[in-house]
């Protein structure tokens, strides 16, 4: 048995639900792109939360308000650690990557945009980053401008670079593309767009659990992402922005806890981070997503890059061998999610005919219907490999995969 | 898997493969169109209807789907053609009845004929829509004498 092989049964029962059996067949969850399972040690510091000292943060004196409290801000450091923000104010908690995506829309970028503005986004964009800058577009008489993306699935960066003119005001893109897995040159996006001036968000939904991010040296004015893709509860987020561009944007939501003081003649906004977490946040949310990134740092992603990519690669290679499938999306850098497609089979049929084989996949148009049609496909079938999946269960993927073809035979 | 089976029994998968009155039905005077936003099925029914004695002509269909949307739709006309539109909705509601009741409820197999096939989709909570989705649409054509657009959603 190699090391990864030894390592990853350790890892394997970390996560108690891998252990179950799905229509008497052991579970094969291939949908980590849509949510990851979480960690024994996840769950346990959110029932401890709810044992031992749940209560209301920032507000009582009380004890247990002060071990919540506690708790809720070492997560907001462990993050900033995580993605190495300048400080903590710079950590903003919100319910996931499509709050936090909004929050930009509403509090940065519409107050700056007037009529015959641009925003620019690609055309592998989940449609949190589309739908949020269409509603600013709309109230504001800006446009939305999307980069175009070849028969791989890449960006066609001449192309970006061209729409990027001096109508632009704001670039929003996604690092990793949920539906075809491609790893987009943010590196270089960034500059591109600083060179002229234009903030950039990074919509880290699909690489914050698979790749180290570091928003200084990205330099991304913004970066959002949710914590159920990272092993962490659902219902939590983070927004991550440049402090300079959080100190003078407005609020998003008003309410409590984001108010220094209040009188009905003038209210005194709160500090960062507090500013943009009106309301009870989500505490045990946050204390999950703090216990998730710890649990990562300690897996290391040395393990999960190296791991991940040999699951990429032989899930692509078994794939390939079967005879009426197709992968869609094929570009050079890849993260672990295999979209494909059958010859006369529809997806839907597919993702039954696996479930019942206790292969849990993802069928649909993954919220990028304009991917789906570029491709001229209504629906993919998506497989999405976590660092806690096994050569094996890409065996079982492709076998079950052959049953399908078969019986539509 | 025996539940899988009935679901992709042989009916289904022959329909699925060679669709019956598939196509346009450039005369017709009962149209709309449904879709299925979470799967991205697409459908489109064609009803004519003889105003007279109130009897469906002729039905066709079109789309894009799963094999359970497009058996059922495929199905779906065949059993439709000659029957009043009041016929059309009681097909309808038995139809309805079929794909959402409780599996374990012992179903009047023999009294359901044709539609005994979709007793497998029960089952399969997730595919009902599929299964759906061309009945809904043809309900909807009836319902309105313009095109419309019925979307699962909404049900
Ligand atoms: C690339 C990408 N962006 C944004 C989102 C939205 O994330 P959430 O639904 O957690 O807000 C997702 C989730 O599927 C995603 O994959």
């Amino acid at each position: 048995m190699s090391n990864i092989d030894e390592r990853l049964l350790e890892i394997r029962q970390d996560f108690p639900v891998l252990n179950r059996l799905v229509y008497g067949k052991p579970l094969v969850y291939l949908d980590n792109a849509a949510t990851t399972q979480k960690p024994k040690c996840v769950i346990s510091a959110i029932s401890d939360y709810y044992l031992n000292y749940n209560s209301n943060i920032h507000r009582g004196v009380h004890r247990l308000s002060q071990e919540a409290t506690d708790e809720y801000e070492k997560s907001r450091k462990i993050i900033k650690e995580f993605i190495n923000a300048n400080n903590t104010n710079e950590i903003i908690f919100t319910r996931g990557t499509t709050e936090g995506i909004n929050l930009v829309a509403h509090s940065f970028v519409r107050p700056r945009l007037s009529k015959g503005d641009e925003i620019l986004i690609t055309y592998m964009e989940h449609h949190s980053n589309i739908v949020p800058w269409q509603i600013v577009c709309e109230e504001t008489g800006a446009k939305l401008v999307v980069a175009p993306i070849n028969d791989a699935g890449e960006l066609i960066f001449e192309e970006f670079e061209k729409l990027l003119t001096e109508r632009v005001k704001f670039v929003s893109v996604v690092y990793v593309s949920n539906s075809l897995g491609t790893i987009n040159p943010i590196e270089e996006i960034i500059k591109k767009a600083h060179s002229k001036g234009i903030p950039v968000l990074i919509d880290a939904a699909q690489s914050i659990q698979h790749m180290k991010i570091d928003v200084r040296r990205l330099d991304c004015d913004f970066l959002a992402f949710s914590g159920h893709k990272i092993y962490g509860p659902t219902g939590i987020g983070v927004l991550y922005g440049k402090d300079e561009h959080l100190d003078k944007m407005r609020p998003y939501q008003g309410g409590g806890d984001m108010i220094k003081s209040v009188s009905f003649v003038r209210t005194i906004y709160n500090d960062l981070p507090y500013k943009f977490e009106a309301g009870t946040p989500n505490i045990e949310g946050a204390i999950g997503l703090g216990k998730a990134i710890e649990y990562v740092n300690q897996i290391g992603f040395d393990f999960i890059i190296e791991h991940e990519n040999q699951l990429l690669e032989y899930a692509q290679e078994k794939l390939s061998e079967i005879d009426g499938l197709k992968i869609i999306g094929t570009a050079s850098r890849k993260a672990s999610v295999v979209s494909f497609v059958l010859e006369n089979v529809h997806p839907h049929d597919v993702g039954t005919m696996l479930d019942v084989d206790g292969v849990a996949v993802r069928t649909g148009h993954h919220c990028t219907e304009p991917i789906m049609r570029r491709f001229g496909v209504p629906a993919t079938t998506r497989a999405s490999f976590a660092f806690y999946n096994t050569k094996q269960e890409i065996d079982i993927l492709a076998n079950s995969i052959q049953k399908v073809i078969k019986m539509f035979s | 898997m025996e539940e899988l089976k009935e679901l992709y029994q042989q009916v289904i998968l022959d329909h699925n493969k060679n669709p019956r009155n598939f196509g346009e039905l450039p005369t017709c005077n009962r149209h709309a169109e449904g879709h299925n936003p979470l799967c991205g099925d697409q459908i489109e029914v064609f009803i004519l209807v003889d105003e007279d004695t109130g009897k469906i002509e002729d039905v066709r269909f079109k789309g894009a789907g799963c094999a359970i949307s497009k058996a059922s739709a495929s199905i779906m006309t065949t059993l439709l053609k000659g029957k009043t539109i009041e016929e059309a909705r009681k097909l309808f509601e038995q139809f309805h009845k079929v794909v959402t009741s409780d599996p374990s409820s012992n179903t009047d197999v023999i009294n359901l004929g044709k539609l005994a096939v979709f007793c497998g989709v029960r089952e399969f909570p997730a595919r009902v829509k599929c299964a759906s989705l061309a009945w809904h649409t043809m309900l909807n054509a009836l319902d309105n004498h313009t095109t419309t657009k019925v979307s699962t959603e909404q049900l």
